[in-house]
């Protein structure tokens, strides 16, 4: 069984299961888009505030999502003893890795282009430069999908998962969320080249959490 | 012939109680070995530490020619363990969560339908496993492990939740196992009905093993 | 047991004592105030080596994480000295913040600044805090140890991006050049020389912690250890004295 199977086989049940459970279309997305209302009621509803703070507010709120994301794609994981499973199934690990991750990618990237209709509609947002702003997403969506992928592995099992993958993954991920909301505002107020070494920083952050997940995961599923 | 579990005084840690404090254990191939002993003897624990899930802290553990102490991974695709949890997907219907194991073993999709018709769960094959019941639950364990087709068999309390027609499903595919020349541990209660099937008895108490019986209920002394 | 002998540790642990004495007093009175800042700027000599042996301690904790993950080196000697290390990282970064603060309060006016150096230290302790909340959940030594040792590395090969990114970020920003502050080629004579020695007088104290904060783990380790030998010999001899199991000749079959 190669790589790329094993991945796909991985990656279609989360995203089989999603489709039927529908947690992230019914719970994460409504909750991304909250907590963008709740910024607006934060911030002075001066609709100039707004727009110029959409980007990281869109980003912030992506993050956020992304605990959720990460904590339902475990909790699935543990909840009838599948992560045993998992070990004894004879599935390479990098692979188990890779498809759950982009499992998780898929989710993101579904919501995020949700969001940011939200973002559009309340912060009056006019998006351009839409290739940049699709790829910087995408690079971003990528590192975000590893890392998270590798933290919930860590946390998978432990007791104290929901509030120990917040202190972990947050810190790690702040590049991501600097490198994409300024590529997001280069896209959007300034000139699109920018945005470049931006998604050069969230490209090396890509390749590094998923290099780092595919060596990781495996120890660490094998800690019960 | 070398045996496909041998186990020479084996201690296995749960954190940090030992739940087996020094292990003698021998299976040969295509034996049915019984593990009974009280709860808490640690026969889920001796289980999972052959699966090569837990560690082996000291001792001698080689399975299928595997030296776990070493190398505790590469045997597992020859092993399947049925436990108190499935390792299913609650929200996958049980063709469903037969396929993906049958996919991850490298298998063929073909050999799905077969494994569900083994255990009587052919007409639930579109059911989501959280929909089911304990007994269909452990039903579908046991589909999943007829399909990887392991050459040791692990079955750990796997009468538990099963009614008359479960059991009969069980013992079945006890039989059909031992017929194909795999080797089955078998932890129970259901003393009865399992020394029926085993070729020999191994007792646990508090971490260790003692006496085993062979078919006659005699004492052996493992070699 | 302990990192040194404990002659060594207890003649470090006074040179440390006496640097700090030595670093207080030409701190406070040895070296010139700053001509522009006035005496706040003598927090730089604390300020300043604390940074430098937080990140000091943050590279100790990734090189003994990583020396822990290496099959031919490991060792549980490199997962204490990664946890001791962290916790001082900890202390260290904090005071780091800390004393920047009240650097900045005076000079710059406010109690924060959005600098880069600022703003990846404050970073790097929410880092090291989530590496010292994974160390504090229960687990068997090993599992305990790598997967912290993970972590400590994913946290190590991040600091540099979250460096870079945000260093680049506020130099886009010209509000950084008032907020650019102290030193560089500015410093020389009496104050360069305080400097320096505040960086050894915070190493000498960060060798001794660690020291110290080692033989602590290290005791907590051998007393478990040795709860473990008599649990076990508690299951063998409690399995002897219940009556042995009935050999009863009853037939199995």
């Amino acid at each position: 069984m190669n790589l790329g199977h094993e991945v796909a086989l991985v990656a279609g049940k989360d995203l089989r299961i999603e489709r039927r459970a529908r947690v992230t279309l019914q719970q994460i997305l409504p909750f991304g888009a909250i907590v963008l209302l709740l910024f607006a009621f934060a911030l002075d509803p001066d609709r100039g505030v707004l727009r110029r703070v959409a980007p990281g507010l869109f980003w912030v709120a992506v993050l956020l999502a992304l605990l959720l994301a990460v904590s339902r794609s475990f909790t699935i994981e543990i909840e009838n003893g599948a992560r045993d499973a998992l070990r004894l199934s004879g599935l390479d690990p990098a692979a188990i890795f890779l498809g759950k991750a982009a499992a998780i990618a898929v989710q993101l990237a579904i919501l995020e282009a949700l969001l940011a209709i939200g973002v559009v509609v309340l912060f009056d947002v006019a998006l351009s430069s839409v290739g940049v702003l699709v790829l910087a997403t995408v690079v971003a969506t990528v590192g975000l999908a590893a890392t998270g992928t590798l933290y919930g592995v860590l946390a998978a099992g432990l007791r104290m998962r929901e509030t120990l993958v917040p202190v972990l993954l947050l810190p790690v991920v702040a590049p991501v969320l600097l490198g994409a909301t300024r590529a997001w505002e280069a896209a959007i107020d300034g000139p699109a080249s920018d945005a470049w070494p931006w998604i050069g920083v969230l490209g090396v952050f890509a390749v590094l959490a998923v290099g780092a997940g595919m060596l990781a995961f495996g120890p660490l599923l094998e800690e019960a | 012939m070398q045996p496909i579990v041998r186990l020479r005084s084996a201690v296995c840690l749960l954190g940090r109680f030992p739940a087996l404090a020094g292990v003698d254990l021998d299976a040969d191939e295509g034996e049915v070995v019984l593990l009974s002993g009280g709860n808490g003897a640690g026969k889920t624990t001796l289980l999972r530490m052959i699966a090569g899930l837990v560690p082996v802290h000291s001792g001698e553990a080689v399975v299928l020619g595997h030296d776990l102490t070493r190398d505790r991974r590469s045997h597992r695709a020859q092993v399947a363990l049925v436990g108190h949890e499935t390792g299913c997907y609650d929200d996958l219907t049980a063709a469903e969560n037969v396929e993906f194991a049958v996919g991850a073993a490298g298998r063929d999709r073909a050999d799905v339908a077969p494994a569900l018709d083994a255990v009587g769960l052919a007409p639930l094959a579109d059911v989501p496993h959280g929909r089911m019941s304990a007994g269909q639950r452990r039903r579908l364990s046991l589909a999943i492990a007829v399909a990887r087709a392991p050459r040791l068999l692990l079955l750990d309390e796997p009468h538990a939740g099963l009614d008359a027609e479960g059991r009969a499903v069980l013992d079945g595919l006890l039989t059909s196992a031992r017929d194909d020349g795999r080797t089955v541990l078998i932890a129970s209660h259901e003393l009865d009905r399992a020394r029926a099937l085993a070729d020999r008895e191994v007792v646990l108490t508090a971490g260790q093993a003692h006496g085993a019986l062979d078919a006659r209920g005699r004492a052996v002394v493992p070699t | 047991m302990t990192l040194l002998k404990p002659d060594v540790g207890r003649a470090i642990g006074w040179a440390a004592l006496a640097a700090l004495v030595v670093l207080a007093l030409f701190g406070l009175w040895g070296a010139p105030p700053d001509d522009v800042q006035g005496d706040a700027q003598r927090l730089m000599y604390l300020h300043v080596p604390a940074a430098w042996i937080a990140y000091l301690a943050f590279a100790v904790t990734a090189i003994a994480s990583a020396l822990w993950l290496w099959p031919r080196t490991r060792s549980m000697v490199w997962d204490r000295i990664a946890g001791a290390s962290a916790e001082l990282g900890v202390l260290f970064t904090a005071l780091t913040l800390l004393l920047g603060s009240l650097w900045g309060r005076p000079v710059w006016g406010v109690w924060w600044a959005w600098d880069a150096r600022l703003v990846t230290t404050a970073v790097l302790l929410f880092l090291y805090i989530g590496y010292l909340a994974l160390r504090r959940v229960p687990a068997a030594p090993d599992t305990r140890a790598k997967r912290c040792a993970i972590a400590a590395l994913i946290a190590f090969v991040d600091v540099p991006i979250v460096h870079f990114s945000v260093t680049w970020w506020r130099t886009l920003h010209q509000e950084a050049t008032v907020f650019d502050p102290e030193l560089k080629a500015n410093i020389h004579g009496v104050m360069a020389f305080t400097l320096w020695w505040g960086v050894l007088a915070f190493s000498l104290l960060y060798v001794y912690l660690l020291d110290r904060r080692y033989r602590l783990e290290a005791l907590e380790e051998d007393l478990e250890a040795k709860e473990l030998e008599q649990a076990i010999a508690e299951r063998v001899a409690g399995a002897g004295t219940s009556a042995a199991r009935p050999q009863e000749e009853v037939p199995v079959a």
